[in-house]
């Protein structure tokens, strides 16, 4: 007889994502209780403290590895460590968006909550091993990232890049739900391990192929691979800056995790052709974009797409080393983007009227310590030795040479040091431009202080001793592959 | 007490000393002051250590001596691996000798952000050093592109005039021609499944890496070009006037004295050490351009109206003098090699530790603003004869010998190579001495120039010991030689055997 009930160890399973819906509806409860006018602090630190308990959770559920829910998530060395690398994102976006919603006077305490929902989402993203359970999970990431996108209500522009987002977002998990019927139609199930026997024991049928391609459109667009990409600078210019921290990292490190179980835990056919092709165009597209901007918000926009291009390198790299390069990169580029956008929220100051190149001019006189932090964190998006963007690309490329990907990876390299150029650019105007105005940088707050600090201590951390995360990523692809 | 004992870690404390030594200036207080003492002690200690390096080195022995090699990360195999050989000692040694003068010359010159200057200055030691002494290929890149951010940072903060664009240049020719060199490692790695440079030197010799013959062209092309870029050989050259004329002196000092030269150590270890045939095969087309970058850069220099300018152009007709040598694949080639390298480091650091003196006074570079100003500042005239003269390459002292060994090596090699190369050292002749004419001697042009104030004490600090040490250069050439000489030896080892193939028994 089937069990009727899960057992209590398959909710340790959920655990992390349970943890962090309860302190989502708290939240929720509690905000009509707290005055209008009065500021969300309270709601945000319980935010916080949901996140770290969340990071606690996945601790604890890491020793009770396993599937749960007749099959539908499965706990592993790889969801462990999607579940951190979110978990982490989200405490560091929270800290960095409690001063921000002071300064542009959000007061609106849903905004934490939405967080809190959103990283439920891609936690489930990460762990689900059944495709409808990955739909479901990632709608209620999208969900609450539309929602996010248009919080600054008082601005056109914020709410025009939620709208674009919400609508074209939905034209695309169309597209991966209509990849799953025929997948399902192809293979008939819909969870990865049944798809992966019935595609390793009997000939690939055109339906899988066009089933692949069809769940690789809505997957792409999510982590902004061209040629899916078009959405990405207006979306990211217009929605808060915390919330850009949050959405080109925590999604898209999910994202990548389901990406990694459908290409290469389910075996999918014509994967190299359909990555190369995405991975070459993202690459070239977001590194040409970037050079002609001038708002800082789109610049990383673009270069966001650049980065998703060479995260898909990996994909199309054999298994063995492509997953743990991927896993790598994910890691470290959260680690360098959020830091990036925590200087970029702070320094927008109310209303987000600092944000283009020119605004960012003599920075390094004006406050040496947050040009510094900025400097790192792009010397890491550039990829320079000691950095986490380093080892990064260099794990991704090797394992494309690895897989003898010569014209991929040279592709690559060139578009790294064209990359270079543009965040050279703001550099040059941190260290050698004369600023026009000489007002007094807002001091840096202690929450700010604390995410910088985070994301720049793991980029260098990542820089200098990246044997230990490796290490544990590529025993998880181990895992995954067998 | 046994100093010996140091020698296992002594590479270590030389590389990261410096960087300590910048990350304990970020804590200090912003006194201008004690940050500039605190990076001369840091410097100088630098130097009295790396010192041990010649004291307690074993001449007559070929290899790496004072090694370490711990792994470092495991997947992918990368080793923390350092060593010196006669040649990258003495690099070292230029390196550290020349970084305290640096910071000397800057002492009064950078007035602003001075903590940062030294910061990145100190950054900067570590990873010159690096680059020399790294033989894991993987650290040696990481070092190489290390040296690029504080040089550009360098030039781009404290430099004059176009001193962006010409940070940005420097730094993406830099940068995307090492994309070549990185890519070339990484296959080397897919195929070896190291970084170590011993290793893989052995693998490539005893023919099992796969596919190496068709490779091979492709890699050492990989090498090549970032390193021609860094030296710079024409046609890669216009980058360098552009940084040495907005860089601050500091800045010219290290890009000439040193970070030129990581261009051409490249060359020797690399391009010579892991593809010996190639290396031959492209001899040809190497020497040809070197020789160009010879008296283009000399006829250049010669025409140009600003003074560091000038020095810049003089130093890509130098260092195609180490090129041409290091592609004689003779003995008296590669010695030469070497010499003019260290010998190059310490006069053209002079000379632009002198015309930043200049500049320092008069803000400006142009030589037409000078004139007659052996009266006004007469011990200031004398350093500068000395060390134009010692760039010249007169007997005695320290151009002199490394430009005949290059030369004799070329003649070896073929005999139009030195005849053309020879010429080199005639147009030298001409530019600094002209030079000299024209800022020196006659009539005092502009009335300025009449109290300008000779050398004070702390300049002459800074320039004595380049001087002294290019005279003892010049006298006792051997003192180098003798270490240089074994490593040249086991660099030439593959070509006497190659040659023999070419030959016949």
């Amino acid at each position: 007889m089937t069990q009727i009930l899960p057992q209590g160890v398959e909710y340790i399973r959920i655990l992390p994502e349970i943890v962090l819906s309860l302190f989502g509806m708290t939240i929720m409860l509690l905000e009509p209780l707290v005055d209008e006018r009065s500021s969300r602090k309270l709601l945000g630190l319980l935010a916080l403290i949901g996140s770290a308990a969340a990071i606690a959770a996945t601790v604890y559920q890491s020793q009770y590895a396993g599937v749960g829910f007749w099959g539908m998530v499965k706990v592993d060395s790889f969801s462990t460590f999607f579940h951190f690398v979110v978990t982490a994102i989200t405490a560091v976006v929270i800290l960095t968006s409690y001063e921000y919603l002071e300064v542009q006077r959000i007061r609106a305490g849903e905004y934490y909550a939405l967080i809190l929902f959103g990283a439920v989402g891609m936690c489930l993203m990460s762990s689900a091993v059944e495709l409808v359970m990955i739909f479901i999970a990632l709608e209620i990431s999208s969900i609450s990232t539309y929602v996010l996108a248009g919080f600054r209500r008082r601005a056109a522009i914020s709410s025009e890049s939620s709208l674009k987002y919400f609508l074209l977002g939905s034209f695309a998990t169309a597209f991966f739900l209509y990849g799953v019927a025929l997948m399902f139609g192809a293979t008939g199930s819909t969870s990865i391990a049944v798809i992966s026997h019935a595609l390793r024991s009997s000939p690939v049928s055109a339906l899988a192929y066009v089933g692949i391609a069809l769940m690789f459109v809505g997957l792409g667009f999510k982590v902004a691979a061209a040629p899916f990409h078009v959405w990405t600078p207006d979306v990211y210019e217009g929605a808060p800056a915390p919330v850009v921290g949050f959405m080109s990292t925590a999604p898209k490190a999910a994202v990548f995790a389901v990406l990694l179980r459908v290409m290469f835990e389910a075996n999918a056919p014509g994967r190299v052709w359909l990555i190369w092709v995405a991975a070459a165009l993202s690459m070239t597209l977001g590194n040409v974009g970037a050079l002609v901007q001038q708002n800082i918000k789109r610049l990383l926009a673009y270069s966001s797409i650049a980065h998703a291009g060479y995260l898909l390198v990996a994909f199309a790299a054999l298994p063995a080393n492509g997953i743990p390069a991927a896993m790598f990169y994910t890691a470290s580029y959260a680690a360098m983007n959020v830091g990036a956008f925590a200087v970029v929220s702070h320094f927008a100051g109310a209303g987000e009227r600092r944000v283009t190149l020119d605004d960012y001019a003599g920075l390094g006189r004006r406050s040496p310590l947050l040009a510094a932090m900025l400097s790192i964190v792009l010397l890491s998006l550039i990829g320079i030795p000691m950095t986490g963007g380093f080892f990064a690309k260099f794990y991704v490329f090797s394992a494309a040479l690895q897989a003898n990907l010569i014209g991929l990876t040279i592709i690559g390299l060139l578009n790294s040091a064209v990359g270079a150029y543009y965040y050279l650019r703001i550099i040059v105007m941190i260290y050698m431009r004369e600023s026009r105005e000489e007002a007094p940088l807002a001091p840096l707050s202690a929450s700010l202080g604390a995410a910088l600090a985070i994301s720049v201590a793991t980029t260098l951390y990542l820089g200098i001793l990246p044997g230990q995360v490796l290490e544990y990523a590529s025993r998880s692809a181990a895992e995954l592959l067998r | 007490m046994n100093l010996d004992r140091w020698s296992p870690i002594i590479l270590s404390l030389v590389t990261f000393i410096p960087l300590v030594g910048a990350l304990l200036l970020i804590l200090l207080p912003r006194r201008d002051r004690d940050i500039r003492v605190f990076s001369l002690v840091v410097s100088l200690l630098t130097f009295v250590l790396s010192l041990h390096l010649p004291a307690h080195f074993h001449r007559a022995q070929a290899g790496f001596q004072y090694e370490i090699d711990t792994p470092w990360i495991p997947t992918p195999n990368i080793h923390y691996h350092l060593g010196a050989d006669g040649i990258s000692m003495w690099l070292v040694v230029l390196t550290t000798f020349l970084t305290p003068l640096c910071v000397l010359i800057s002492w009064n010159s950078i007035q602003e952000r001075v903590k940062e200057f030294f910061i990145l200055l100190l950054v900067l030691e570590t990873a010159m050093i690096g680059v020399f002494v790294a033989l894991d290929l993987f650290l040696f890149y990481f070092f190489w592109e290390a040296t690029l951010i504080p040089m550009a940072l360098l030039i781009g903060m404290y430099g004059h005039g176009r001193k962006v664009y010409a940070a940005v240049k420097f730094f993406m020719y830099t940068m995307i021609a090492s994309v070549f060199m990185l890519s070339a490692i990484l296959w080397l790695y897919a195929k070896v499944d190291t970084f170590d440079f011993v290793t893989i030197q052995n693998a490539i010799r005893g023919g099992q890496v796969a596919n190496f013959a068709g490779a091979a062209q492709w890699l050492f092309l990989g090498f090549f070009i970032a390193f021609a870029v860094k030296v710079p050989l024409f046609p890669f050259h216009t980058w360098l006037p552009d940084a040495h004329v907005e860089a601050p002196t500091a800045g010219s000092v290290l890009l000439a004295g040193v970070l030129l030269k990581m261009g051409t150590y490249g060359m020797l270890r690399f391009n010579l050490g892991l593809f010996p045939e190639q290396a031959r095969a492209n001899a040809w087309w190497v020497m040809v351009l070197a020789l160009i970058g010879i008296i283009y850069g000399a006829l250049v220099a010669l025409v140009q109206p600003n003074m560091k300018k000038l020095i810049a152009y003089s130093s890509i007709s130098h260092l195609g003098f180490v090129i041409l040598g290091i592609f004689s694949f003779t003995e008296a080639g590669l010695d030469g090699a070497t010499f003019v390298m260290l010998a190059h480091g310490i006069s053209t650091g002079g000379l632009f530790m002198l015309a930043g003196i200049l500049y320092e006074r008069r803000h400006t570079y142009e030589i037409s603003e000078f004139g007659g100003l052996a009266s006004s500042m007469p011990v200031y005239a004398a350093f500068f004869l000395f060390v134009v003269l010692a760039s010249v390459g007169l007997p005695l002292l320290n151009g002199f010998v490394g430009e005949f060994l290059v030369l004799s090596g070329a003649f070896q090699a073929r005999a139009v190579y030195g005849i053309l190369g020879a010429t080199g050292v005639i147009w030298s002749a001409g530019y600094l001495l002209w030079l000299y004419q024209r800022v020196f001697f006659g009539k005092i042009t502009h009335a300025v120039n009449e109290g300008l104030p000779d050398l004070d004490l702390r300049e002459r600090v800074a320039l004595w010991p380049a001087a002294a040490v290019a005279l003892v250069m010049g006298v006792a050439p051997l003192l180098w030689l003798n270490a240089i000489d074994p490593a040249v030896h086991a660099a030439l080892a593959p070509f006497e055997k190659l040659a023999s193939r070419l030959v016949g028994p």
